[in-house]
């Protein structure tokens, strides 16, 4: 195990290349999804206030 | 040819829903491919004669780069679109792919740098394929600066379409820099006469992980498109609908 994790010594360069490309990966999704459901929330507001004054 | 197909998606009501079904779909066959490419390129594939393990990077780098590059062009495909036809959908597309593009552009530079530092003894040069690729990330943030800067979103639209449609002369630059320039950067692995240059071990989790990185970025486009989508609706009875069929 230890030996798959040191990469004949090149593990420093290869797990944060891939650490760095998994938290890209991620962090899409996460600010995807949170602005879609502030998107939500900001329509339905919007559509709220229409409804009062049209 | 029947464009209905057409212009249904160019109905934002046809194009959120469409979207929303979708999205996750193509993120979760993303998420398994990704899984099956990582353990291919991290366990089965053989160690490489001349890089020893640090050529495993390629899985993470090239499919960024690939990433970059297909964001790029997509986004100035939905602009010129938008631009040429006018239609809203394409320029929420196009607005959806600027976000994720420049974080894939920005990544596949530094897992260059990465790679280079072992390999050839510095983070960065100043090489055709590095420069000609970090123009690509100023054109990324240059058309968001863009779009952040005009506070109408019609006119915010147009401009920075344009923007995107001069920054895609950029992207044969890149794709050929290694071909028309003595680079340090190696040539293309993939799409080269005489076939790819890596043997089938090596090769299968390369394809599996660029597969994954493209059914990753459709659902990060469409999901960012239906925000963007949303942003842009400012009645319209299906709004109504859809919000309180998702509360």
């Amino acid at each position: 195990m230890s030996e798959f994790l040191d990469m004949k010594g090149y593990g420093i360069y290869v797990w944060p290349a891939y650490a760095l490309t998994l938290g890209a990966l991620w962090l899409n999704v996460w600010i995807a999804r949170r602005q879609l459901r502030a998107a939500r929330a900001e329509a339905r507001r919007r559509l709220a206030m229409l409804e009062q004054n049209p | 040819m029947s464009w209905t197909w057409f212009h249904r998606f160019g109905s934002p009501p046809y194009f959120y829903r469409f979207a929303g079904r979708w999205a996750p779909w193509f993120l979760g066959i993303s998420i398994v491919l990704l899984l099956i490419g990582l353990y291919g390129g991290l366990v089965t594939a053989p160690v490489d004669y001349f890089q020893s393990e640090v050529y495993r990077i390629i899985y993470v780098h090239v499919p960024s780069s690939h990433l970059a590059l297909l964001s790029y062009t997509w986004m100035a495909l939905a602009a010129a679109i938008g631009l040429i036809w006018r239609i809203k959908v394409c320029h929420a597309i196009a607005a959806a792919c600027a976000p994720a593009g420049a974080s894939f552009t920005a990544l596949s530079l530094v897992t260059g740098m990465i790679w280079g530092q072992p390999t050839w003894g510095t983070w960065w040069t100043w090489d055709p394929r590095l420069i000609s690729q970090l123009f690509v990330l100023f054109f990324f943030l240059g058309y968001m600066a863009l779009r952040g800067s005009i506070e109408d979103r019609d006119r915010a639209d147009r401009a920075s379409a344009v923007l995107a449609i001069v920054g895609v002369v950029n992207i044969p630059i890149v794709k050929y820099s290694v071909i028309w320039w003595n680079s340090l950067h190696q040539p293309a692995t993939l799409i080269r006469e005489g076939g790819p240059g890596m043997p089938i071990e090596m090769l299968w989790p390369l394809l599996v992980m660029l597969a994954a990185f493209t059914f990753y970025f459709l659902a990060i486009m469409l999901m960012r498109a239906r925000v963007e989508v949303l942003r842009r609706e400012r009645s319209g009875t299906w709004l109504r609908e859809e919000l309180a069929r998702t509360a």
